[in-house]
Formats: structure tokens, C-alpha cells, sequence
């Protein structure tokens, strides 16, 4: 296996069969993407730096994946729950705002995350060469991490309230889980990889990326379900390619909901074009970002 | 042999002053047009190629061109801001040149830094597999090598430590150990060797040549000439973005030192760095000579007293402070190691804030004619340096007084002059 790998790297030396040509401005579509899975060793490494680096020297390490989802929730339940007194599709609060939440947070955490892609690894960029998109790739799979945690304690709360005699029912729409995941994850890949291009030259994006995501959560169901938008203006919210993901999400797991299979298949499309939009810029700016940043 | 690089006709502009053209309405226009296939329209067209038409643009490199054997060890040497730098982060794709190209055969691995995204936080052992896949090993290769690569390092007892414990010293030796162990056809390396202790930069220039004799190519960039032409056979020389000259290394340097000379004939240096090149305790400022009248110049007869003024500025307050004096052949010999405190002097104390001339009177060097490569430094007593001119300074000594011919007075023959005591008288037939 090693020789074969080793093979592999080490071209034959004949005239004109050079293994690499440097040129000024490559091909718009050529994204090298197979350049990636050689370094795929690689994005699994960043994925447990992040990991591994994040929550050491704190306290309660791990744990804080579990306290800031919680925390969230009880902080929109009692505002917009109990205080607005927001509908919740007649579903227990506490749970309507945790699945909004985790939905939510994996999303805004990996377009925040990769957002910030060029300008925070600007030093290593400039130093060595590797595909870059396994920074954002890396991002996307630890954020998967965190998202797991908080669905398990999602899961374990739902069966809690089932327990305790709730009305909610998951439904079948659960094996859409890993597509939906899959959707938000190119969202916000897409969102975040065309910002990060973008923000080498225009720095002012970086803040409205922030402001900009708690925005966007007002234009998702996240506090609100979409049966309680006037059939006027439902248009609007459902133009958002997260807001089928948010509505099937509960469907699934807690039986209520309004989403139809043609608004998936918008949001999956919208994540698709967003995806390929996004990794051509990238894949641009990335060569020769190194002189503007 | 066969030909691993061709760099043909390479070119890199940078903007100057504010990043893209200007307008937003102009950056669109470039990449509409870019994305239609078309060139550049506000690029340069033929024969106006390298004129600085709005000011902003300076070239970095010009239509370079040159190639690279396989197994060759080339030196790249140049001033600060000579191309030398970019030429490397086009070469380990950091940054795409603006035109020409660059045919490489082989896997590249550049070592523009050391160390290169290793985390504070996470232990030596995950910084290797880290590192190492930054510069691009398999995981399965730094398995294999992971002991060597510990073993090359000496930290075998800190392995599972975090690298924000161990000290500078084992920090460069553990991300040396690993991007010694690349096993790239192509190795690029800039200037890593001016770190560690001077051991250690023996340990590395050693792996270096062995990498060179594995036949695997070299490109290595340094200012230290006595590294270069070690290591080197061939040199090319860079200045302000041109090849001048691809040649043996020995004349390549040569023809640098002279340059270098010329250009600082005055005995006046001011010293000039990069941004990135932070002194945080003080640093030089310029540096006079002065010959035995009190000119100011860079030339002196061979054994003529002197006078170097060493101009710094210190941020902080220092209680003392040793100065000296580094010297070397143009070959990278070091002749003479001139500091003040191995004659038992302190100098000092300094208020933060204050500007201060170390003045140094050398009796005069017995040194064959030719040039001298100076290194200034000044540093704590005791304690680390404050700042130190790697560079270096060409000072030119020349023939004077009873020394006449230079045919036989070349620094190839001997380093040192000595005022020998010459007599002869007939032997053999004493009685008569």
C-alpha cells in the first residue's frame, strides 16, 4: 500500500510530462477537488485541533456543548414563549425552541466558521501550500461533532417529554435526517466560503456576517412556526432555503409542521448552485489572495 | 540529469498602496472581463509591459527564466526585496504568478517557515502528525517516520507535552525534525537555518546535504553566504526582480558582495528592515566607519586601525549590554569574533527611550585584501540579543604601504597577513 502511494507521487522523468504546471490564472472550473482527498488526512487532523484545542484550560470542557443549547432554549422559551407568547404548533415550548436552536446553530456556526476562513489562516496560507478547502471542510466536519452532541441531548429531552405523556410524534420524515444535515451543511459551507473570498478584499463583510446570521434567524422559523405567518406573506419566509430544513426537522421529529417535498427540493437545489457558486470563487481568490489579504 | 524545474519568463506585480484598482465599478469591469475569457483590461500591453503606469504596481520579479536539474542544490541569493521570497511563494503555490509559468516535476514541499501551524495547545506528538500534514505527508508516512522525526528533534521526554511549555530552543528543533523528514522530490527552504542554536543549525545544514545527495533538488535562500556555498553548487542571483546571474556559487556570491559594496561604498549604513522583523527591546539604526584621518568610508588598508560606530535606539531600559563585532571571508569563514564582554566589558546602564553610540576601535585586521562580511550585534549581558544585523556589512580591505603586489596576497591563499622577519646568508664555505 505505501509503495503504491509512494508510486503514485513520483512521476516518470521524461521530457514534457511535467507533473505540475504554475500558471497565472487556472481554469474557472477546475477545482482540483481530488487534490482534497489526498489531503484528506489532513482535514480530519484540523477537525480534532479544533476539537481538542477549543475547550482546553475551561472548566467544563465538553460540557459547554451541552450548557449554550439549553440555555438558549430556556432564553427564547420564557421571552417569546412565555412573555410574547409566540404559537408553537400546540408543541410542548421547551422543545419547539431546542429544535429550532440546534437546527439553527449548526448552520450559523459553520457559515460564521467559515466565514472568517482566509482572513484567520492567513498566516499559515501564506507560508505552505494545501487545498485550502480543507479548512472549510474541517469546519463543516467538527461542526458535525457539536451537532451531534446537541441532537443526542435533543433526542434524549424529546423521549423525556414522550415519557412524560407529550403530544408529539416523530414521523417517517426521519430518515430525511442525513439530507437535511447534508443541505445545511452546503448552505452554510456556500454562504461562508463565498463571504471568506469576499472579505479578503472588502473587509467590512466580516461584520455584517454576524449581524447578519441573527438576522437571517428572524427570517427562519426558528421562534416561530411557518403555519403562523399570514398566507400573505408566507412567500417570504419560505423563499429561505433554511426554512423548509427548520419545518421538515420538526416534522420529523416532533410530527408538526409545514413543509412539502417541492420546498426541499428548492432549498437542495438553492444549497447545490450556492455550493458550486461558492467553491468557484473560493478556488479564485485562493491563488492569489495571499497579495491582497 | 534530467531537468526537474523550468521557470519560463515569470513575472509577479504587487499593488502598491490600496488593494484592488480602485473603484468598484473598475473591479468589476476586470472580472466581467476575466470571466468571459478576455485578458485584463487595465493590464499591461506589450512593449509598455513594466512601466509603473498608475504608480501603485512594483514588480517583484521580471521575466525570469531558468532551470533546475534534478538532484541540483541551488542557492538563490539577493537582497532584501530582490524577488527572492516571492520567487519562492510562487514555487510552493502560496501565490500565483501574474505571468510566465513554472514546470515542475515532482512533489514540491516548501519550508517557508518552520513550524508552520503548529498549535500552542496541542502536545508534540499531535503537532507532528499536524505539521506534517500541513506539509503535506499521509498520515500512514509520519507513522513510519515518527520516531525518527522525535529522535532528530531530542525531545523524546516532552513528546506528549503541549508545545506552549517547551522552550524556543525544542519548539524549532521538534518543527525542524519534522519538515526534515519530508520526503518531497522538491524541497524549498527559506532561511529556516537562522534559527536554534548554532549546533542545531549544523544538525540541519548536515540533513540538508543529505537530502541533496539522496538526489533530491534543492532551493534553498539564505543570507548566511558561508551556508550557500556549503550547500551550493550553483547560485542564481536576484536584484530588484532580475536574474543577474546563474553561475557556480562561488562566483555568484562574489559578484553579490561586490554589488553590495558598491552600493554602500560610504562607510554610512542605514539599516533598513522588514516590517515583519520586530526588535521589541532596541534595535541598530545606522552604522559608520570611520579610517584613522576620521573619514567616513568602507575601505581600509589591510592592518589599518579603524573605527566602527554602531548607532542603536533602545526601547527599553537595559542595565548593561555587550556589543560585537562578527567577521567573515566572503566565503562565509568567520575570521574574528569581536564582543565586548570576552574582554570582561559591560557597557550600560540605558534608559528606555535613549539613543546610544557603541563605538568599537579595531587595531586593524592582518587580513588578506578583498571583502569582509561585518556583524553587528548588540545584546543583554548574559541575556538574549537585542538585535543582530544577519545580513551583514561588506567592508573592502585593500593593499597599503609596504605590500606591493597583490598577485600572491589572494584571500584563495591564506586569510591572515604576518610580518615575517625575511634574511639569508651564505652557508658552506664559512673558513673563506
Amino acid at each position: 500500500m505505501i509503495e503504491l502511494m509512494e508510486k503514485e507521487t513520483i512521476p516518470e522523468i521524461e521530457d514534457d510530462n511535467w507533473a505540475m504546471i504554475i500558471e497565472p490564472q487556472r481554469s474557472l472550473f477546475d477545482l482540483r477537488l481530488y487534490e482534497l482527498w489526498r489531503y484528506r488526512d489532513l482535514v480530519m487532523l484540523f477537525v480534532r485541533r479544533d476539537f481538542v484545542s477549543v475547550y482546553k484550560q475551561t472548566i467544563l470542557g465538553p460540557l459547554w456543548y451541552l450548557i449554550q443549547p439549553i440555555l438558549t432554549t430556556l432564553t427564547f422559551t420564557v421571552i417569546f414563549g412565555q412573555i410574547a407568547s409566540l404559537p408553537t404548533d400546540g408543541l410542548p415550548q421547551f422543545l419547539f425552541y431546542m429544535s429550532g436552536t440546534v437546527v439553527w446553530g449548526y448552520f450559523a456556526d459553520c457559515l460564521n466558521k467559515t466565514s472568517n476562513t482566509f482572513v484567520q489562516n492567513a498566516g499559515l496560507f501564506g507560508k505552505v501550500y494545501f487545498p485550502r478547502l480543507a479548512v472549510p471542510v474541517s469546519i463543516l466536519i467538527s461542526n458535525l461533532v457539536t451537532f451531534a452532541i446537541q441532537l443526542a441531548l435533543f433526542i434524549a429531552f424529546l423521549l423525556f417529554f414522550m415519557w412524560t405523556g407529550s403530544r408529539v410524534s416523530p414521523s417517517l420524515w426521519l430518515f430525511l435526517l442525513p439530507i437535511l444535515i447534508l443541505m445545511m451543511a452546503g448552505l452554510g459551507l456556500g454562504f461562508g466560503i463565498i463571504i471568506s473570498s469576499l472579505t479578503t478584499k472588502y473587509r467590512d463583510l466580516r461584520f455584517l456576517v454576524t449581524f447578519g446570521v441573527q438576522l437571517m434567524m428572524y427570517a427562519t422559523p426558528v421562534i416561530y412556526p411557518v403555519s403562523s405567518i399570514p398566507e400573505k406573506y408566507r412567500w417570504l419566509i419560505l423563499a429561505n432555503p433554511m426554512t423548509p430544513i427548520v419545518e421538515a426537522f420538526r416534522y420529523a421529529f416532533l410530527g408538526t409542521g409545514t413543509v412539502s417535498l417541492s420546498q426541499l427540493l428548492y432549498s437542495f437545489g438553492f444549497m447545490i448552485v450556492l455550493v458550486i457558486l461558492g467553491a468557484i470563487i473560493f478556488n479564485r481568490v485562493e491563488q492569489t489572495f495571499m497579495d491582497t489579504v | 540529469m534530467a531537468t526537474v524545474i523550468s521557470v519560463e519568463k515569470l513575472s509577479k506585480s504587487y499593488h502598491l498602496g490600496q488593494i484592488g484598482t480602485g473603484t468598484f465599478a473598475h473591479d468589476l469591469n476586470v472580472w466581467w472581463a476575466k470571466m468571459r475569457g478576455k485578458p485584463n483590461p487595465t493590464l499591461r500591453i506589450g512593449e509598455t509591459e513594466y512601466n509603473n503606469r498608475d504608480g501603485e504596481e512594483i514588480w517583484a520579479l521580471k521575466d525570469v527564466s531558468f532551470t533546475v536539474q534534478q538532484g541540483e542544490v541551488l542557492g538563490i541569493i539577493g537582497r532584501n526585496g530582490a524577488g527572492k521570497s516571492t520567487l519562492l511563494k510562487i514555487l510552493s503555490r502560496v501565490t500565483a504568478p501574474t505571468s510566465g509559468k513554472i514546470k515542475v516535476k515532482g512533489r514540491v514541499a516548501s519550508l517557508l517557515e518552520v513550524g508552520t501551524g503548529f498549535h500552542p495547545e496541542l502536545t508534540g506528538r499531535e503537532n507532528v502528525y499536524l505539521n506534517g500534514a500541513i506539509l503535506g505527508m499521509s498520515r500512514r508516512e509520519i507513522d513510519r517516520k515518527f520516531d525518527e522525526i522525535v529522535d532528530f528533534a531530542e525531545v523524546e521526554k516532552f513528546i506528549d507535552t503541549p508545545v506552549k511549555r517547551y522552550s524556543s530552543g525544542m519548539y524549532v528543533r521538534l518543527a525542524f525534525a519534522v519538515a526534515a523528514h519530508l520526503e518531497p522530490e522538491i524541497l524549498v527552504v527559506d532561511e529556516v537555518l537562522a534559527v536554534g542554536d548554532a549546533e542545531f543549525q549544523k544538525k540541519c545544514l548536515g540533513k540538508m546535504g543529505d537530502v541533496a545527495h539522496e538526489g533530491r533538488t534543492v532551493l534553498f535562500v539564505s543570507h548566511n553566504m558561508g551556508a550557500v556555498s556549503t550547500l551550493c553548487q550553483q547560485s542564481i542571483l536576484l536584484n530588484k526582480g532580475d536574474l543577474q546571474l546563474i553561475d557556480e556559487t562561488e562566483k555568484v556570491i562574489d559578484e553579490y558582495m561586490v554589488r553590495n559594496t558598491k552600493e554602500t561604498y560610504s562607510g554610512q549604513v542605514e539599516i533598513f528592515r522588514h516590517s515583519s522583523e520586530k526588535k521589541v527591546v532596541g534595535h541598530f539604526v545606522r552604522i559608520h566607519f570611520r579610517n584613522k584621518d576620521g573619514q567616513m568610508t568602507q575601505v581600509f588598508g589591510s592592518g589599518e586601525k579603524f573605527t566602527v560606530d554602531l548607532h542603536a535606539h533602545l526601547n527599553n531600559s537595559i542595565p548593561s549590554v555587550s556589543v560585537g563585532i562578527e567577521i567573515f571571508s566572503s566565503k562565509g569563514m568567520q575570521v574574528f569574533n569581536l564582543r565586548s564582554d570576552s574582554q570582561g566589558i559591560s557597557l550600560g546602564p540605558y534608559a528606555g527611550g535613549s539613543d546610544i553610540v557603541f563605538s568599537v576601535e579595531i587595531p586593524g585586521l592582518p587580513l588578506y585584501p578583498g571583502l569582509y562580511i561585518f556583524r553587528p550585534w548588540f545584546a543583554e549581558l548574559g541575556g538574549k540579543r537585542i538585535d543582530d544585523l544577519i545580513d551583514g556589512i561588506a567592508v573592502y580591505l585593500e593593499l597599503r604601504g609596504r605590500y606591493q603586489s597583490e598577485k600572491f596576497i589572494q584571500q584563495e591563499r591564506g586569510l591572515l597577513m604576518l610580518d615575517c622577519v625575511w634574511n639569508s646568508k651564505k652557508c658552506g664555505n664559512e673558513k673563506q
